[in-house]
């Protein structure tokens, strides 16, 4: 349910660094608590934003969440499948539903975040 | 044999449902240049006057009504709708007359408006009261617009913050969003009330003003309702009333008294006119006197028993539509005043208040109440002791009533009481349906405890069954296309 | 008190009360509403009256107007007076249609819903545009909606506007401007109709769209490709149309010259004149901008046995969920209007669209030409007219109209309130139901004024 190799955050959100950039999804709790997604508004390439930001919002049939910057950067890539195949967020929340990469413009801020372990403590 | 095809399924080539005369005048080419042409007709359907009567009959008989049946859904007021109403507005005097008329040709309506306002400047302590929006949503637009407008006008347009408490409807925040100013959400307090400790702390000299039901969407009248006024006028901001559920409360309290600056009635709720299916409705905004300059153009003025239109009002926040109002629905609420007067309101609302209570205190007995105290009009049942206990869901718990002919109430809503649901039978219920209803709830109730699957898969008996949201949301068919 | 709307008896509130552990009514209310807001007075309103009395009164009421339809009537100016099919009033008098609410619980709203999915498919077909809504309160606030959603779109917060659009329209745009901070510049007409150059150096990279109407308010059909163009000069700038929805049986759809938002009035579609209201805003626009679209949408669905069906949908966009962001705060829709419109569209179908707006033409045409001949009147526009057309007087309209409507015409609007100095000036409407016999007398009446 909660890969070890990712970081997570307190916004339900992972985060694999990957040839140096930072893939950023929803966790399978997130994915549970939101119900079916039925769109992903993404970021435009090339948009930097500072940790914590708001950079999309995803929705279910009744519920609106937003997207935060689990660290500050730049987006380099979105998942451009998810404007047809939104289920993907339900269906593999850490693989085809990853949502954007960031370039890391401070990869200090990667201790901030959590492992698996304590992630899954906050959801006890 | 009832069909539910589309009636662009049903055209067939050269049927037609109308007829016109014949052109009289001589019949000119080249009055429209070319390129300003339509090049392919409109593939509007093609069908003949019988058949199209025909598909409209058995698609309002697919509908629930308040005409068909029972109709709780709280904070809407889905009162019964007088018929005499549906006749009068139908007059030619008022149907046929154009909006750019003459005031002399026009008197009647003037005047029905006129003294339309009176009456709801009574019903709600208000010194005026303008009849242009054309709906609650659209009055609460124009009411904040009015806040703006005052507080500029007094040098204060820094004030960008309104209050708003989380029981509160979601057009509150986004009208506040579309006037420019910022939401501040403050909780409510263990009886469902006010918190008034919160509401100090967000009380600055950024207050635009608050914006308040009272009753509650719980269903409980504001007992602090006068401090609550007090403290919000001492940091210099207004409040406002959103008239939602004032079915509970006419002839026993007045916004106005209360210390309400601004209000807005919901006529198709408080007042007897119909739904319509969503609209037209309509959405008066009463005013204290301290913000009549700024209320939209025109408003309705006499003098020496003659009415007329007043535009020149430099101070006025412009117009929130065209003309004066939905007449149409003005014509309704006038007649359904003037055939209840003081008493029969006054009444009304008891035997709102008076329902409301009898059902809610039968109701607690198999359903969880988060506040359980005398409601007004309206009180939230909550589903959560079938969840947790039977893991039957509010959702199926409503989905039930369907097949009992019943119409849900409002679902999950206020947020803040767990698989909310929100019932209001209004006062034109009787006991005996109120009866019928309590033993469908506790005869769902019991079928949660022993047979929970069954209650999951419902409805079986409507038209349709549950539908797939989720894949209309994600690939969506919003129009109908023509095969291949 | 019983009333006739009021089905519980004394007994029935008495065993109520008694359940409840209650002596009277007083004391239910005493508990919940303090004492200090307590009304203690009774309510200032007219003693009640029986249903026959009210139903006198209201005559009474009404006979003290003079309706358009008891004279010969050349009113418009975006409400117009055209025939309705004596089913449209059938159709919307059903109960089950009327007395429901806006359609929250899909299983029970079939009718509704599917309606309204008729409605949207209609206006798109009418428009010519990918996407229609459920409707808004009516053309003038659709167009501030409109505004609103183009500048949501483009991120800019610059308007810009022809004033020949509908003067009430651009109020209410200035009204909704005020308070979202918008800032909306108008351009003058030339001869009638939008002063192209004007606009184009208006148009700028802040611009988030340009508004035009067509035919516009002095009845002009403007050229809309031309100012179609004009988007090029702005960057993300949209473009908004204003139709009347009968012209476009013969004049050439949104669709076809790359409109982003269409809009109008829907009351020439089946609503009577009605002083105004209840009447519909329609609202069409681009595909690629469904998300930031105001209202209600109705999207095609199955239920769990693969049976078609139909569901409000998109509802994220919409304020009871996304609240202080939704896309705007409209909650319904005017419903029974737009049941009456498409009830409307689908008697009239596609010859009878095209039929209307012919004869609406076709007679406009006649009359401007026959007043146009007329000493003391001149026709002051040039442009190619729908339904509508400016006369100019020479002497002030008032005088005009006290002599027209003796003699039982309603001549027109006075322009003179909207656009300075046209003293002189009117506004002529000519629908489908105005004879040829009507117009002649109406022109001698004007002769001999």
């Amino acid at each position: 349910m909660y890969p070890e190799e990712l970081k997570y955050t307190d916004d339900h959100e992972w985060v694999r660094v990957e040839n140096g950039k930072a893939y950023v999804g929803v966790t399978h709790y997130a994915q549970e608590q939101l119900g079916d997604v039925v769109f992903v508004e993404l970021p435009d390439i090339g948009e930097e934003f500072e940790m914590g930001d708001s950079f999309g919002v995803v929705e279910s049939v009744k519920t609106v969440s937003d997207l935060f910057m689990p660290l500050s950067g730049k987006v380099v890539e979105i998942n451009e499948d998810l404007e047809d195949s939104p289920e993907a967020v339900n269906e593999d929340p850490y693989g085809e539903g990853w949502i954007i990469a960031i370039e890391l413009s401070d990869e200090s801020q990667l201790d901030q975040l959590m492992d698996s372990e304590a992630y899954q403590k906050t959801l006890e | 044999m009832k069909d539910r095809d589309l009636i662009f399924e049903k055209s067939r080539p050269g049927k037609k449902g109308y007829s016109l005369p014949e052109l009289d005048v001589p019949q000119k080419q080249d009055l429209l240049p070319e390129n300003l042409q339509r090049k392919n007709p409109a593939p509007l359907p093609e069908v003949a006057e019988g058949e199209v009567l025909r598909h409209y009959i058995n698609l309002s008989q697919l509908n629930h009504s308040v005409d068909n049946g029972f109709y709780p859904l709280g904070s809407c007021t889905m009162k019964y709708n007088p018929k005499i109403n549906e006749d009068v507005s139908r007059l030619p005097g008022f149907a046929e007359l154009h909006p750019y008329q003459s005031e002399e040709m026009t008197q009647g309506a003037l005047k029905l408006m006129a003294e339309l306002e009176k009456y709801l400047c009574e019903i709600g302590g208000m010194d005026r009261v303008t009849l242009q929006p054309a709906a609650g949503a659209h009055g609460e637009l124009a009411g904040l617009m009015l806040i703006r407008a005052y507080h500029r006008h007094r040098g204060q347009d820094h004030r960008k913050k309104i209050i708003i408490p989380d029981s509160g409807h979601g057009t509150n925040p986004a009208s506040v969003t579309m006037c420019g100013y910022e939401t501040v959400e403050i909780p409510s307090d263990d009886k469902g009330c006010i918190d008034l400790e919160a509401l100090k702390e967000v009380l600055d000299d950024k207050v635009a003003g608050i914006m308040l039901t009272n009753p509650n969407t719980l269903g409980f009248y504001e007992e602090n309702i006068s401090e609550v006024c007090r403290l919000v006028h001492e940091s210099g901001g207004l409040l406002y009333y959103d008239g939602a559920n004032a079915n509970a409360i006419m002839g026993y309290s007045r916004p106005g008294d209360m210390g309400f600056d601004i209000l807005h009635f919901n006529l198709h709720k408080t007042f007897g006119t119909p739904h319509g299916g969503g609209g037209p409705g309509s959405g008066p905004v009463g005013v204290k006197d301290k913000l009549v300059p700024f209320l939209p153009n025109p408003m309705i003025e006499e003098e020496d028993g003659k009415y007329f239109l007043d535009y020149d009002r430099p101070q006025s926040i412009g117009r929130v539509r065209s003309f004066f109002g939905n007449f149409g629905v003005l014509v309704k609420a006038f007649t359904y005043i003037r055939m209840l007067g003081a008493e029969g309101l006054k009444q009304v609302s008891e035997d709102a208040v008076l329902n409301a209570n009898y059902i809610m205190e039968k109701l607690a007995k198999s359903y969880h109440l988060k506040y359980h105290r005398n409601c007004m009009h309206e009180f939230v049942l909550s589903g959560k002791k079938q969840k947790d206990e039977h893991g039957v869901t509010t959702t199926d718990i409503v989905k039930n009533l369907l097949d009992h002919g019943i119409h849900p109430p409002t679902v999950y809503f206020p947020l803040i009481v767990e698989e909310a649901m929100m019932i209001e039978p209004t006062e034109t219920e009787s006991k005996e349906t109120l009866d019928e209803f309590v033993a469908v709830m506790e005869k769902i109730a019991k079928m949660a405890e022993e047979d929970p699957e069954k209650l999951k898969e419902a409805p079986y008996t409507t038209p349709v069954r549950r539908l797939d949201e989720a894949g209309a949301a994600r690939n969506p068919i919003l129009k109908w296309e023509p095969k291949g | 008190m019983n009333h006739q709307f009021l089905p519980n008896n004394e007994e029935s509130r008495q065993e109520m009360l008694k359940s409840l552990g209650l002596n009277s009514i007083e004391e239910l209310f005493g508990c919940c509403i303090p004492e200090n807001v307590r009304f203690k007075g009774k309510l200032n309103l007219p003693k009640p009256l029986s249903e026959l009395e009210a139903r006198r009164l209201l005559t009474q009421i009404a006979n003290v107007n003079q309706p358009a339809s008891e004279l010969v009537s050349f009113l418009g100016g975006g409400v117009a007076d055209h025939y309705i099919p004596a089913s449209v009033n059938h159709i919307i008098s059903r109960s089950e249609f009327y007395t429901a609410y806006t359609p929250y619980q899909a299983e029970v709203s079939q009718g509704t819903l599917q309606n309204i999915f008729e409605f949207q498919t209609l206006i798109c077909m009418l428009t010519g545009m990918d996407v229609a809504n459920a409707s808004m309160y009516d053309g003038a606030s659709a167009l501030a909606e409109a505004v609103l959603m183009a500048s949501s779109v483009s991120r800019q917060n610059k308007i810009v506007i022809s004033q020949t659009v509908n003067p009430q329209y651009r109020e209410t745009v200035q009204t909704y401007a005020r308070a979202t901070g918008l800032e909306i510049v108008e351009i003058p007409h030339k001869d009638g109709q939008t002063d192209l150059e004007a606009m184009e150096e208006a148009i700028d990279d802040k611009t988030a769209a340009i508004a035009f109407q067509s035919p516009n308010f002095f009845g002009i059909i403007e050229d809309p490709f031309p100012i179609s163009k004009l988007k090029e000069k702005g960057k993300k700038t949209l473009l908004i149309s204003v139709v009347d929805p009968l012209s476009l049986g013969v004049i050439v759809p949104p669709g076809d010259y790359d409109a982003d938002i269409v809009l109008g009035e829907g009351q020439p579609m089946g609503n009577p004149v009605s002083f105004g209201g209840p009447h519909l805003g329609f609202f069409a626009a681009r595909e690629k901008l469904i998300r930031k679209m105001p209202g209600r949408l109705i999207g095609q669905t199955e239920d769990v046995d693969g049976k078609r069906g139909f569901v409000m949908t998109l509802q994220t966009r919409e304020q009871h969920i996304r609240r202080h962001r939704a896309t705007s705060n409209i909650c319904t829709n005017q419903a029974l209007n737009a049941l009456a419109a498409a009830s409307y569209l689908n008697l009239m179908g596609k010859k009878g669209i095209q039929e209307v707006a012919h004869q609406c033409l076709q007679k406009a045409n006649y009359l401007k030409e026959k007043i146009d001949a007329l000493p003391g009147y001149s026709i002051p526009f040039n442009g190619p007219i729908f339904k509508e057309f400016a006369v100019k007087a020479n002497r002030p309209f008032q005088e005009v109209q006290k002599v027209l409507v003796d003699k039982g015409f309603l001549p027109g609007i006075h322009l003179e309130p909207y656009y300075e100095g046209m003293d002189d000036w009117f506004l002529v409407c000519v629908t489908e139901k105005r004879t040829r016999e009507e117009m002649d007398r109406f022109a001698a009446g004007l002769e001999g004024v």
